[in-house]
C-alpha cells in the first residue's frame, strides 16, 4: 500500500506538479495565438519573442522594485511586476499594429504575406529583446523557494520519496486559472467580448451589425499582449529567463493551439495540457515510479525513459503530425482559413 | 533605364560592395562574403523555388541544410572500423526495425477495416515496434559509442582512402548531391503528411522537423559525434600548409608582392570560389529553365488559383510536393557545401534566426518569384550581415562619442552592438515587405 502511494508521490513530483505548471504557460501563450489566429487570421510567428519582451520588462522592473526594497514577503516581487510588462508589451503590440499590420488588413493581403510580416516583426523583437537585456541567463525570483519542499513532505507523511512544490509552480498554477476565468468572463459575458467572437465567426456579418474592426482589433492585441506577458514571466520566473528560449517555445505553442483546433480558446488550453504531459511524461525516466510498483525481481535493469529529453520538441512534434493526419482541425473544431 | 540595365548596375553595386570589403577591410573578409554569398544564393534559389514558383510556406530550411552538412561528414570521413564491428550490425538492425514498424503501422492503417481492431492493432504495432527497436538500437550504441570516445565514437564515414583518407578530397564533392538526397526523403516525408493542409500547417511542421533534426544530431553522437562535432574534413582544394612549403608557389607570390601566408590562403578561398560557382551557376540555369518551361508555367498557375489549376486536371497536392522535394534538395546540397568550407561540422551552431529566417529575408528583399532576383538578394542580404556589425560599431561609437568613457549607457550599447543584425535584418524585411513587396528584382 505504502508503495502505491510512494510511486503516486514520485509521479506527482516528477511528473504532474512539472506538467501542470508547464501545461498553464503553453496554455496562455497558445491562447495568444488562436486569439490572433481567430480575429487577425494569421499564425503569428512573433509570438514567442513578443512572450520574451513581455518578461524583460517584467524583470527590469523586478530589479527596481528589488532595489527600492519593495517586496511581497513570501511572494516573489515579479508578481507586482507583472501589471507594467502587460502594459509595456500592449503598447509595443500596438504600435506594431500601426505601423506594420494595419497596412496589410486594409489591403486584404493573404494570411501567408502576414506570416512572413510577423517573420519580420519577430526578427525586430529579438534584436530589441537582446539589445535590451542581453543574451544571458537572467533570474528574478525571490521570496519563499518552496510552498513544500520534498524534506518538510517526507517528515510530514513518513513516505520514502518527498514531493516538492515550488512557489513558482503554485503561483503559475493560480495565476493561469485566475487569468483563465477573466478571459472566458469577458469573451462570454460582456459586450466588446461577444463583438471579438461575432468578429472571429464571420467578420462581413459583424462588420454589418455596427461592429467596429478596429476596437475589435485593438482590444485583441492588448488581451494577447496580457496573456503574453503573463506566460512569458511566468516561464522566466519557474524556469529561468533566456532570450532564445521563447524562439524554441513557439514550436510547443503552435503545436498546443493547432492540436486545440486554431481559433479555439477551449482547445488552446487543451492542447497546452496535452503537450505539457506528453512531454513530461514521455522524457521522464520512470524506474523510480515502477520501482515501486512492481515486484522486486521484476524491478527495470534501465531508466525506462522513453525518450531522451532532448527530444522533447519531437513529442509536441509527433502529437502536432497525429492531429494533422486524423484530425486537421484540431480536437475542438477549430477555425481553417 | 531599361530593366536590364538596372538589374546589372544592381548586381554590380554588390560586387562592389564585396570588393570594396576586399579593399577596406582584407581580401579573407571579402572572399568569405564571396564564398557564403554563394551558399547563400543557392538556398535562397531553393527556397524561391519553393515560395516564388508554387507559394508554399517552409520554415524548417535550417533542417535541411543541417542535413546536407550531415551527408557530407557521411560520406567524406573514413569509416570507424571498430566501431562498425563493436555495434554497427546492431544499429543498422534497429534501424530497420525502426523502419518496419512504421511500414507496418501505415499497412495497418490502410489495410484494416475501420473500428476497434484497427485502432489497437496499429497502436500495438507502434508500441511493441518501439520497445523492440529502442533494445536492439540502444545495444549498438552503446558499444559504438564507446570506442574511443574522445576522437571517434561515431560510425564514420564512407571515405575509402584509408589514413590518406584526405587526400580523397573529391569526395566531400560527391557529398554535396548526396545531402541534396538526404534533404528530398525528409522533405518527401513532410510533404506527404502536411501538403494539402492549410498553408500555416506547412509552416508549423517544416519548423517542428527543422528543430527535431538538429536534436537529432546533437544527441545521436554514434552517427557524427553530436556535439563533440565532427572537425578535419577533408577538402576539395589544396590545404594552405601544403602551398606554403610548396617552393614555387611561394616564388610567384613572392613575384607579385604578396606574403605566402595571406596569398595562400586567398588560392584557397578562392578555389572554393570557384567550386561554388559552378553549382550556383547549374542550379540557375536548371531553375531558369524551369520557370520558363510548361511545368513552370503549371507551377505559376497553381500558385495563383489552385481551384481554377485543379478544374484543369492539375494534381495540385502531387505537384506541390514534387515542387518541395526540389526546393529542400537544394537546400541540402548548399548546406552540403557549407559544411565543406568550413571543414567541420557543429550541430550546436545551427540557429533558426541565422539559417532559416535570414534565408527567407534574402528570397523577399531579392524578389520572389525570380531566381536571379534570389541570387542578389542571398549575396547582398550575406554582406549586410556580416558588415551590419561593424558598421553598427561605427555609428554607435558616433552618437555616443558625446557621453563620458564610463558612461553606463554608452558601455551598453557598445557591448550590445552584436545584436544590431537582428533588429537590422527584421527592418529590413518589414520596409521591404511594405514598400517594394516584390522585392529588387520584381518577377517578370
Amino acid at each position: 500500500m505504502t508503495d502505491i502511494l510512494t510511486a503516486i508521490v514520485v509521479l506527482a513530483n516528477y511528473v504532474f506538479i512539472p506538467a501542470i505548471a508547464y501545461g498553464s504557460q503553453l496554455a496562455l501563450g497558445a491562447l495568444g495565438v488562436t486569439l490572433i489566429y481567430g480575429i487577425l487570421r494569421f499564425s503569428n510567428f512573433a509570438h514567442g519573442d513578443t512572450m520574451a519582451f513581455g518578461a524583460m520588462v517584467t524583470i527590469l522592473v523586478t530589479w527596481l522594485f528589488q532595489s527600492w526594497g519593495i517586496s511581497l514577503g513570501p511572494l516573489p516581487t515579479a508578481l507586482l511586476a507583472i501589471p507594467f510588462g502587460i502594459a509595456a508589451t500592449a503598447l509595443l503590440l500596438l504600435a506594431t499594429d500601426r505601423l506594420v499590420y494595419r497596412f496589410y488588413r486594409q489591403q486584404k493581403a493573404a494570411p501567408v504575406i502576414l506570416v512572413i510580416v510577423s517573420m519580420g516583426v519577430m526578427f525586430v523583437m529579438n534584436g530589441l529583446v537582446r539589445f535590451i537585456i542581453g543574451p544571458n541567463d537572467q533570474r528574478f525570483a525571490d521570496g519563499e523557494r518552496f510552498i513544500i519542499s520534498a524534506k518538510d513532505f517526507k517528515i510530514m507523511t513518513g513516505l520514502k520519496e518527498g514531493l516538492a512544490f515550488k512557489t513558482t509552480q503554485g503561483i503559475t498554477i493560480v495565476t493561469a486559472v485566475i487569468v483563465v476565468i477573466v478571459l472566458f468572463w469577458f469573451l462570454n459575458r460582456t459586450r466588446t467580448g461577444k463583438s471579438m467572437r461575432a468578429f472571429s465567426d464571420n467578420e462581413d456579418l459583424a462588420l454589418l451589425s455596427g461592429i467596429n474592426p478596429d476596437r475589435v482589433v485593438m482590444v485583441t492585441w492588448i488581451i494577447v499582449a496580457a496573456l503574453a506577458a503573463t506566460a512569458g514571466a511566468l516561464y522566466g520566473l519557474d524556469k529561468s529567463f533566456k532570450p532564445f528560449i521563447y524562439l524554441q517555445l513557439l514550436l510547443p505553442i503552435f503545436a498546443a493551439a493547432v492540436v486545440g483546433g486554431l481559433g479555439n480558446p477551449v482547445g488552446a488550453i487543451a492542447g497546452g495540457f496535452v503537450i505539457a504531459f506528453s512531454e513530461v511524461l514521455i522524457t521522464y525516466p520512470l524506474k523510480k515510479v515502477l520501482k515501486y510498483l512492481l515486484p522486486e525481481h521484476l524491478e527495470p535493469s534501465t531508466l525506462v525513459q522513453l525518450l531522451s529529453t532532448d527530444y522533447k520538441f519531437a513529442v509536441s512534434f509527433s502529437i502536432l503530425i497525429i492531429v494533422l493526419l486524423f484530425r486537421p482541425t484540431g480536437l475542438f473544431r477549430g477555425k481553417s482559413v | 533605364m531599361s530593366t536590364a540595365v538596372k538589374n546589372v548596375s544592381m548586381f554590380f553595386i554588390v560586387a562592389c560592395l564585396i570588393a570594396g570589403t576586399g579593399f577596406i577591410q582584407s581580401w579573407n573578409t571579402a572572399l568569405f562574403i564571396l564564398n557564403m554569398g554563394l551558399i547563400s544564393a543557392i538556398m535562397a534559389l531553393g527556397v524561391n523555388l519553393q515560395w516564388g514558383f508554387a507559394g508554399l510556406f517552409n520554415v524548417g530550411i535550417m533542417g535541411f541544410v543541417a542535413l546536407g552538412g550531415l551527408a557530407s561528414v557521411l560520406i567524406s570521413m573514413p569509416p570507424t572500423g571498430d566501431a562498425w564491428a563493436a555495434g554497427g550490425l546492431h544499429v543498422m538492425l534497429g534501424l530497420v526495425l525502426g523502419a518496419a514498424t512504421v511500414t507496418a503501422a501505415i499497412i495497418a492503417q490502410t489495410r484494416l477495416k475501420s473500428g476497434r481492431t484497427k485502432t489497437v492493432s496499429t497502436i500495438a504495432i507502434l508500441i511493441g515496434g518501439f520497445f523492440l527497436f529502442r533494445y536492439v538500437f540502444d545495444g549498438g550504441v552503446n558499444a559504438i559509442e564507446a570506442v574511443d570516445p574522445a576522437s571517434t565514437g561515431y560510425l564514420g564515414g564512407l571515405n575509402f582512402g584509408g589514413k590518406n583518407y584526405k587526400d580523397w578530397g573529391f569526395m566531400t564533392v560527391i557529398s554535396w548531391p548526396v545531402g541534396g538526397v538526404l534533404a528530398a526523403s525528409v522533405a518527401w516525408l513532410i510533404g506527404k503528411t502536411a501538403l494539402g493542409l492549410r498553408s500555416d500547417y506547412l509552416a508549423i511542421a517544416t519548423l517542428g522537423i527543422s528543430e527535431i533534426i538538429i536534436a537529432i544530431m546533437k544527441n545521436e553522437d554514434w552517427l557524427a559525434r553530436g556535439v563533440k562535432n565532427v572537425i578535419g574534413l577533408p577538402r576539395p582544394v589544396p590545404y594552405e600548409i601544403d602551398l606554403q612549403e610548396s617552393a614555387s608557389f611561394v616564388e610567384r607570390a613572392a613575384s607579385i608582392g604578396v606574403d605566402p601566408i595571406t596569398a595562400s590562403s586567398i588560392v584557397v578561398k578562392l578555389g572554393y570560389a570557384g567550386l561554388f560557382s559552378v553549382v550556383l551557376v547549374i542550379v540557375l540555369l536548371l531553375a531558369q529553365l524551369a520557370l520558363a518551361s510548361p511545368w513552370g508555367r503549371m507551377m505559376r498557375a497553381i500558385r495563383d488559383n489552385e481551384v481554377a489549376a485543379e478544374a484543369m486536371g492539375k494534381n495540385v497536392t502531387a505537384r506541390h510536393l514534387q515542387i518541395f522535394i526540389l526546393g529542400s534538395a537544394i537546400c541540402g546540397v548548399a548546406g552540403a557545401m557549407m559544411t565543406t568550407l568550413d571543414s567541420q561540422l557543429t550541430p550546436a551552431s545551427y540557429q533558426p534566426l541565422r539559417f532559416t529566417f535570414l534565408i527567407w529575408v534574402m528570397v523577399i528583399v531579392g524578389g520572389s518569384g525570380n531566381n536571379f532576383g534570389s541570387v542578389l538578394g542571398g549575396f547582398l542580404i550575406f554582406f549586410l550581415w556580416v558588415q551590419v556589425e561593424p558598421i553598427g560599431a561605427f555609428l554607435m561609437q558616433a552618437i555616443t562619442s558625446g557621453m563620458a568613457e564610463d558612461n553606463g549607457l554608452r558601455v551598453h550599447l557598445l557591448e550590445s552592438v552584436a545584436h544590431m543584425r537582428l533588429l537590422t535584418m527584421g527592418l529590413i524585411l518589414i520596409l521591404v515587405l511594405r514598400f517594394a513587396p516584390k522585392g529588387l528584382i520584381p518577377e517578370k
